[in-house]
């Protein structure tokens, strides 16, 4: 039985975080009243002429410079096709010579993945289908707003890098904490801000040339692109075991059907022919302006994890929560404060969730010492966090407040013996090797104690009364 | 002259551009643009070993603007100029396949 791998490039559309148009003035927003931000040149009338915009080429060189790409003298074209979405009958794209070439994106788990090109281009507008339930083939008419006609675009061409859906979720992911961080786009998949097309292959694990691939368009969030690769890769697998041969096509994931349909085969592929746009000149951004941007980029996901990791020793997948947070610095901060680096990591991860409020870098440190020297159990840590996000304070005022007092070591002894002692029958079996009834002597001791025992340290006495001999 | 373009190729391009030629279109086309290619290669003949390629006739790069809103065009009166208009937007035939 053959085992297969998976293999995936990704390629998106990032619309470009800029106030204007790529080519003119219009207003570059989401959501506007159709056909309010339009002009001669974005409906492609005769005579009008395209001025590129400074914003935007700004955006797509952070962008490539955040991807460790190479900015290079670029070109653009004309992409040719008859299609009502481009009232010019083509769009304005990069072909041969994009900006940026050559890159690599690192994944929260450390993977890399190869960047090919991120290039610029004009999106185009937008289309409604009437009639035939809103499906394009059945539809009686289209209905077109060129407000997103002319909107800049970045679109990142990763290299066939990933190997699984998972990883392919994990890129677009982290590739949008990217576009966030540079500013460049606000990344929103359910605005169409961000749009994934996958192209998809599979092969025997062992063989190191690529297996015919489809690409699969219509991926409006990071569980259909999941669900896609999944799909597709089941389905070229199933055809190869048949010994049949998976056509190279375009093909359409149908969320509601869970499955992909062919568009087009590569013989049906558009002819483009793409040719330079006369119209714009060459743009070939100086040393001083490549510099000035990349000096001006803030600090980007990757190298915050690294430097979280190395401070705290903590785990990727924490590392990983914390930084997409931005609560990075917080606990690098706090740590540098004194803080306990292990509990700062875990409470932001699991209870800082919905942002710091009122939390200072002091308290946040203060608490996690108090919890390390053993002064609050991480249940009263948990709570006097919550009361620090909502009020402020001191956590030392705020757990006494609370009614946290350390519980002396013999107060504890004494309640665990009187548990034990109330329940003879639950003692047997955690002496028989019932491990399952230490969570019941805890239960106990945490209702005698009003829940300022600390668990750890009861299950700690527990052994020591057994192994006493019971 | 030589076999620079063929009745087919004319056709395909023709095909691409939405363009519907008669036989005899296609017959004169063909020769017409075989002629338009001599003279390209006319041009192929030249030594240009040692001339830096250009994508431009001007020599002129980063012509840019500032990234500042101006108002464009009334909707109402580009749309009293399409041919058919629905819901404030272009209505247009219906279109088979996506481009992109």
């Amino acid at each position: 039985m053959t085992e297969w791998e998976t293999v995936v490039g990704l390629e998106v559309h990032c619309e470009l975080a800029t106030a204007t148009k790529l080519f003119c003035a219009c207003r570059n927003a989401f959501g506007d009243e159709p056909n309010t931000n339009i002009c001669p040149v974005c409906l492609g009338l005769p005579g009008s002429l395209p001025v590129l915009n400074r914003g935007a080429v700004e955006l797509a060189m952070r962008l490539g410079l955040a991807l460790g790409c190479t900015v290079e003298p670029s070109l653009f074209h004309r992409k040719n096709y008859f299609y009502p979405d481009m009232p010019k009958d083509y769009q304005v794209s990069q072909y041969d010579q994009p900006i940026n070439v050559d890159g690599v994106l690192e994944l929260a788990d450390g993977t890399r993945v190869g960047i090919e090109r991120a290039h610029l281009e004009e999106d185009t507008g937008k289309s409604t289908h009437v009639g035939g339930g809103g499906r394009i083939h059945e539809a009686d008419h289209s209905l077109v707003d060129y407000n997103r006609a002319g909107v800049p675009l970045v679109e990142v061409v990763s290299r066939p890098d990933l190997r699984s859906a998972e990883a392919a979720r994990a890129y677009v992911n982290e590739l949008r904490a990217v576009l966030v961080a540079t500013g460049a786009s606000d990344a929103r998949m359910e605005e169409g801000s961000m749009r994934v097309d996958a192209n998809i292959s599979v092969r025997p694990v062992d063989f190191s040339t690529l297996g015919t691939r489809c690409e699969v368009k219509n991926l409006n969030s990071t569980r259909s692109l999941g669900r896609a690769i999944d799909y597709e890769a089941r389905r070229q697998i199933a055809l190869l075991e048949a010994g049949e041969q998976v056509t190279q096509q375009t093909r359409h994931w149908d969320e509601a059907d869970g499955r992909t349909h062919p568009l087009r085969s590569k013989e049906e592929a558009y002819d483009y022919r793409y040719f330079p746009e006369p119209d714009l000149v060459p743009l070939v951004p100086g040393d001083a302006w490549r510099t000035s941007v990349a000096e001006s980029l803030p600090p980007l996901p990757a190298p915050r994890r690294r430097r979280l990791a190395e401070a705290t020793g903590s785990a990727t997948a924490a590392v990983a929560v914390v930084v997409e947070r931005g609560l990075d610095d917080l606990v690098l901060a706090a740590l540098a404060a004194g803080g306990d680096a292990q509990r700062l990591v875990v409470h932001a991860e699991h209870d800082l969730a919905g942002g710091v409020g009122a939390l200072t870098t002091d308290a946040f440190a203060a608490l996690t010492r108090m919890e390390a020297d053993g002064a609050l159990t991480a249940t009263q840590a948990k709570a006097v966090l919550a009361e620090l996000v909502a009020n402020g304070g001191d956590p030392a005022a705020v757990a006494a407040a609370l009614g946290y007092e350390a519980m002396a070591g013999d107060a504890l002894a004494v309640a665990v013996d009187d548990a034990i002692a109330a329940n003879p029958d639950a003692w047997a079996r955690y002496l028989a090797g019932d491990t399952k009834v230490s969570g019941f002597f805890v239960g106990q001791v945490m209702r005698a104690t009003k829940g300022q025992a600390d668990g750890r340290v009861v299950t700690a006495l527990l052994g020591q009364r057994a192994d006493a001999g019971g | 002259m030589a076999e620079r373009i063929t009745r087919d190729d004319v056709a395909h391009v023709a095909g691409l551009a939405r363009l519907e030629l008669t036989d005899e279109e296609l017959e004169r086309f063909t020769v017409q643009l075989a002629a338009v290619l001599d003279h390209a290669a006319d041009v192929e003949a030249l030594d240009t070993a040692g001339v830096a390629p250009t994508a431009h006739p001007l020599p002129l790069v980063n012509v840019l603007r500032d990234d500042v809103v101006r108002p464009g065009l009334d909707r109402d009166v580009v749309l009293a100029a399409a041919p058919s208009v629905e819901d404030d937007r272009f209505r247009v035939p219906p279109v088979l396949g996506e481009p992109s």
